[in-house]
């Protein structure tokens, strides 16, 4: 195991290790909408750590930039759809999703056309 | 032992699952699932036949199984979609045939086990 | 750095063939339809690790694309659509333990068989690479699948088109001019919207990609289409376009493509190389890539299609999650 091997399993394990907090945020915490925060945050961070770890093992350039390219793209995915499942529980519990989910383009635009006091957010 | 025969009776395994859940489960798509399980154990003892002989070989994996295994995929792919579809529109002429006094709420009611008497006659004027 | 073996990578095939099957039985035994349905999109994916541990990484690309994603969309849309009809009683506590020791004796048997399978094993191996250099192919999967064994590709790709059929089949008769409805969730989240703007033309790249590398890499016609037909999903779930009627003249055309010019590639070396589906050899790899670029498109065409579901006239899907019946005219 030389230098760049145990760098990637370091950074793997880390990795690793926060899926696995996420889980235990998951299992733990009393309501969905905390335990899609704690899995969201646990998830991004331990992506981002085992794509670091796993950079040494990668071919310079395009090896590593694929590897950046998929980061991103998780990143993306994961935040989009932890919106999507956050106002979905906002719907399922009955209740409007704060800030209109999440389009404030629209009703800040909305509200200003009609002239609404609420505009601003 | 090697990992293709770890695989391999983890292939077996499933079979086993899936003949269980596709005899037992609850509900036509739980039997559907079982069913995709069972294909996917077969799949998987196919994948361990292929690295038996890839390790013969020197090599990562028989190629000839491999393929048979990807037209198996989306075969049986094709064939859930069917199925998922026949579902729905069963779901749906059971509907359309349950009786309209029933309110809003519970016409979705569960009605495939308890209206096959009132599908039977009409099932001839339904597309 | 002190010279630290590295771990045998089978201590890792143990955890994850017994988490394939934990998972299994637990998505057997669950009460929730849509609980089952999600624990088997993961499963799908832990059986694409396995795979790629099993070293067929085309067939891994498949498994996740088609077993983990494209199908856990399909089953989602069924569980949305059908909600839980019990429709099957618990049989008594003694039968349903004999049918618990049939499968363990069934699945005892299979184990038995692997495990007694013949050693030295048989192998194509040898025989496949003896005839790839003839057919200028790096991967030896894309060798067997579109040279050496391509009649059960070709009656694959038409096998797909035959199911797309079928499938407009189970619409009602008064539909067919409809446009499939099996996609319609209501008003998109915006977050869903953005996702849809922002990868299909990632996806895009992506899909082609996996079809062109995978001529000597591993990817191929399947995991591309599969890929492009997802990016096709993404955009009739966001409602930024919707799936086209069944009588509509290119989606037709689309389906067809790929078998249609397999089948008259193959007639054509009937002729010029003396055996259907032969290639001749001055032509054998730009044909094989034509033929592997229409399939792509029928692929994709064809499993969007799939999922997109018959055609269907608003009110005739409900949601059995809230109890509300899609009404009004979402034409």
């Amino acid at each position: 195991m030389d230098l760049a091997d145990g760098f990637t399993a370091i950074f793997v394990s880390l990795g690793a290790f926060f899926f696995f907090a996420g889980w235990v945020g998951l299992v733990r915490f009393p309501d969905s909408l905390s335990r899609l925060h704690a899995l969201s945050k646990a998830d991004n961070l331990g992506l981002g750590l085992v794509i670091i770890g796993l950079m040494p093992q990668a071919s310079w350039p395009f090896g590593m930039l694929k590897l950046v390219a998929l980061w991103l793209l998780g990143v993306l995915i994961g935040g989009a759809t932890a919106q999507m499942l956050a106002g979905a529980i906002h719907l399922d519990d009955g209740r409007e999703p704060p800030g209109g989910n999440g389009d404030f383009a629209r009703r800040t635009s909305e509200a200003g056309r009609n002239n609404e006091p609420g505009a601003a957010h | 032992m090697t990992e293709a025969q770890i695989y391999g009776i983890c292939g077996a395994g499933l079979v086993g699952i899936g003949l269980y859940g596709a005899i037992l489960g609850r509900s036509a798509l739980r039997r559907l699932l079982a069913f995709n399980l069972m294909g996917s154990g077969v799949f998987l003892v196919f994948g361990a036949i292929a690295r038996r002989g890839g390790i013969v070989d020197g090599t990562l994996s028989d190629p000839v199984p491999q393929a048979l295994v990807i037209t198996g995929l989306v075969v049986a792919f094709a064939a859930t979609a069917l199925a998922v579809a026949l579902l729905i529109r069963l779901a749906a002429v059971d509907r359309e045939e349950a009786p309209p006094s029933a309110e809003p709420g519970s016409a979705d009611a569960p009605s495939v086990a308890t209206t096959p008497s009132a599908g039977s006659p009409s099932a001839g004027t339904s597309p | 750095m002190p010279e630290i073996p590295l771990p045998d990578p089978r201590w890792a095939d143990l955890p994850l063939a017994f988490a394939v099957l934990g998972l299994a039985l637990w998505l057997t035994l669950t009460r929730g339809d849509r609980a089952a349905v999600i624990g088997f999109t993961g499963y799908g994916l832990l059986v694409a690790v396995a795979w790629v541990r099993l070293g067929s990484v085309d067939v891994a690309l498949t498994e996740a694309a088609l077993g983990g994603g494209l199908m856990g969309v399909l089953l989602l849309t069924a569980v949305a659509r059908l909600g839980s009809d019990i429709d099957q009683p618990r049989p008594s506590l003694p039968g349903d333990l004999l049918i618990g020791l049939l499968c363990l004796g069934v699945a005892a048997g299979l184990a038995a068989v692997v495990l007694g399978l013949p050693s030295p094993a048989p192998s194509l191996v040898a025989a496949v690479e003896d005839h790839q250099a003839a057919i200028e192919l790096g991967n030896p999967v894309a060798a067997v699948l579109i040279a050496f064994r391509a009649v059960d590709t070709l009656l694959e790709s038409v096998v797909l088109a035959l199911a797309v059929i079928v499938l407009w089949s189970f619409g009602a008769d008064r539909a067919w001019e409809a446009r499939p409805r099996a996609l319609d969730f209501g008003e998109p989240s915006p977050a869903l919207v953005l996702l849809a703007r922002l990868l299909p033309p990632v996806g895009l790249i992506v899909g082609v990609h996996l079809f062109w590398t995978g001529a000597d890499h591993p990817g191929g016609p399947f995991q591309g289409g599969a890929v492009l037909a997802a990016m096709a999903l993404l955009v009739w779930l966001a409602r930024l376009g919707r799936p086209p009627p069944v009588t509509d003249g290119f989606t037709r055309l689309g389906i067809v493509v790929g078998p249609l010019m397999f089948l008259l590639i193959g007639l054509a070396g009937v002729v010029l190389a003396g055996a259907f589906l032969g290639y001749p050899d001055a032509f054998t790899k730009p044909l094989i890539l034509l033929i592997e670029a229409a399939k792509t498109l029928s692929v994709a065409v064809a499993l969007a299609l799939l999922v997109a579901g018959p055609p269907a006239l608003s009110g005739a899907l409900s949601m059995r999650r809230t109890g509300s019946t899609e009404t009004g005219a979402k034409a």
